[in-house]
């Protein structure tokens, strides 16, 4: 087996009386789609937080790509190839779609000391961001001030970002929250073809998206990981349906 | 076409400046070029602290600390028999420049009320430092020894030089916050003011490039302390009073937040009507402030905002 891209070991956090990451251990493989289910208040988010280095743990281990990550902040890890989304859509609304992306692609391109030269005109940002815009179905919309877009059309943007960081991990936090149907749909396939190509770590409500995505599926409840497996194992899994599944019956 | 309905305005207004003195001569009224200066010196540092207010949103309370800094840095040169103004303005600047990193290093680390609360608070201390130095005239101030003196280059004794320089200074920091935020630096300032969390998400952490702004914009406002003092011919502590940093916030607020040109429209609003005002009664604040909070109230993004304007002029 090939070794984890992602390890975390024993990891802890702790909001006052409330233990929302109790000794999660975890192991994500290159290559694979990942998700993390459970229910409401597992402690889903806040293990994304900390993973993304938003959130500092009180304990336990995380490597990335070989390295010790733990203490690293957000920037760093982004520049390590750590890349997320948020649960609530976050962008840039007074910003075009365009200029989001250009954006990201400007942050990993060396440092923005630059001074004088406009950077809505430099073709080194905007070629590229423009190539990712057109990937996740926005090229038409490259000019739309993100606040002007749809939300579905928002969480696409989110994903632009994270693409044109060129991560090595994607942390996706609920990519379909709040679409329709058919937005959802074309997000799931969109997703989809980053299989393969992409590593991601996928926290999900939508099951149906886990389901048709997830290479291997962790279930956390109360900040623990009570199992992890391929969707058919996790779906048979007597703990995870008493904890979990069975809710949705 | 309406999209640079803003700009047009702008150069508009500042060609009209440049007519000023000629007009002024024509009609015999040397007190309007007087009046423009000032006015003209409180543009530039709405100017500059447009930068960290309103690209960075970084809410300075102390913006007048880097008036007091150039204009004391001019008059204890002159004081001491140094009237090079080339030598006054680089120390003015890069006094400002050094107060700033040090103020920046701690404050901008923080936001919100707290930003605030320690850029009023710093700037309190400076005020009451220059109190203190009784040497340069304590409480009272003292009179500008000698104004700069730019070799034969321009003659600040001469209004219409001192205007025109005034003038220039003016549009040279207009055009420089205009390349300045449109810059990669500037896109990554505005982008934290947008969203800090994704800023820092992409790979960006915000607090050297802040800080890089906020001493920008403190040298800034250093030329026009050194030009204040140049004008008024008196060094004063209230230059740094915080009422002064406030007049210079609402400048910035009234002329329109993160637009190029508004803070300076805003410094001209604010101090002609404080003119006209103050010339026809005694109780003049008591009109302007109820205008004051009716200009907010209505006009959200500040008279420059009722333009409309192309975003990307910022």
């Amino acid at each position: 087996m090939a070794e984890a891209l992602l390890a975390v070991r024993n990891l802890v956090k702790q909001f006052g009386a409330l233990r929302a990451c109790d000794g999660v251990t975890l192991e994500v493989l290159p290559g694979e789609t990942h998700a993390i289910i459970g229910p409401n208040g597992a402690g889903k988010t806040t293990l994304i937080g900390q993973l993304s280095g938003d959130l500092r743990p009180d304990s336990g281990r995380i490597r990335f790509a070989g390295q010790d990550v733990t203490r690293l902040r957000a920037p760093a890890r982004s520049h390590l190839g750590l890349a997320r989304s948020f649960q609530i859509t976050s962008v840039y609304r007074d910003f075009t779609a365009l200029d989001n992306v250009a954006l990201a692609v400007q942050a990993h391109a060396g440092h923005s000391y630059r001074f004088w030269r406009p950077a809505l005109g430099e073709r080194a940002l905007r070629e590229p961001a423009r190539c990712i815009l057109e990937e996740v179905g926005l090229g038409e919309r490259a000019e739309v001030l993100a606040a002007n877009l749809a939300h579905g059309e928002q969480r696409q943007l989110e994903i632009a970002m994270v693409l044109a960081t060129k991560p090595r991990l994607m942390l996706l936090d609920e990519p379909v929250a709040g679409m329709g149907a058919e937005e959802s749909q074309r997000m799931v396939q969109f997703l989809s073809s980053l299989k393969g190509r992409q590593t991601i770590v996928l926290v999900e409500h939508d099951m149906d998206a886990v389901f048709s995505l997830a290479d291997r599926i962790s279930v956390l409840v109360y900040g623990r990981v009570i199992a992890t497996g391929t969707p058919e194992e996790i779906r048979i899994n007597p703990e995870v349906r008493a904890a979990y599944l069975g809710e949705e019956d | 076409m309406r999209a640079h309905l803003r700009l047009t305005v702008l150069v508009a207004g500042l060609v009209l400046l440049a007519l000023v003195p000629p007009l002024a001569a024509a009609l015999n009224q040397p007190f309007y070029l007087d009046l423009l200066r000032r006015v003209m010196i409180f543009a530039i540092a709405a100017v500059s602290l447009n930068l960290i207010l309103g690209y960075g949103g970084m809410i300075s309370f102390g913006h007048a600390a880097y008036l007091g800094i150039g204009a004391y840095a001019v008059a204890i040169l002159a004081y001491h028999g140094i009237y090079n103004g080339f030598v006054q303005f680089a120390v003015a600047v890069g006094a400002s420049a050094g107060i700033a990193l040090v103020i920046g290093a701690v404050s901008v680390r923080t936001s919100g009320i707290y930003f605030i609360m320690i850029t009023l608070a710093f700037t309190q201390m400076l005020y009451f430092l220059g109190i203190s130095l009784e040497e340069y005239g304590g409480d009272d101030g003292m009179r500008l020894a000698r104004r700069s003196e730019l070799a034969d280059l321009i003659d600040l004794g001469n209004p219409v030089s001192f205007y025109y320089l005034v003038l220039g200074v003016l549009i040279a920091f207009l055009y420089l916050s205009h390349r300045l935020v449109n810059s990669r630096f500037g896109m990554v300032l505005r982008a934290a003011k947008s969203n800090e969390a994704r800023t820092r998400a992409i790979g960006i952490a915000p607090y050297r490039y802040r800080l890089v702004a906020f001493v920008i914009a403190g040298a800034m406002c250093g030329v026009a302390g050194a030009l204040e003092v140049n004008h008024t011919n008196y060094l004063t502590p209230n230059v740094m009073h915080w009422t002064r940093s406030g007049e210079i916030m609402f400048m910035v607020i009234l002329g329109g937040i993160g637009t190029l040109g508004g803070p300076a429209l805003g410094a001209f609003v604010l101090l002609l009507l404080e003119d006209l005002l103050s010339g026809w009664t005694q109780h003049w604040q008591i009109i302007l402030g109820p205008l004051l909070v009716l200009a907010v109230l209505f006009a959200k993004r500040g008279l420059a905002g009722l333009l409309p304007g192309d975003r990307r002029d910022g």
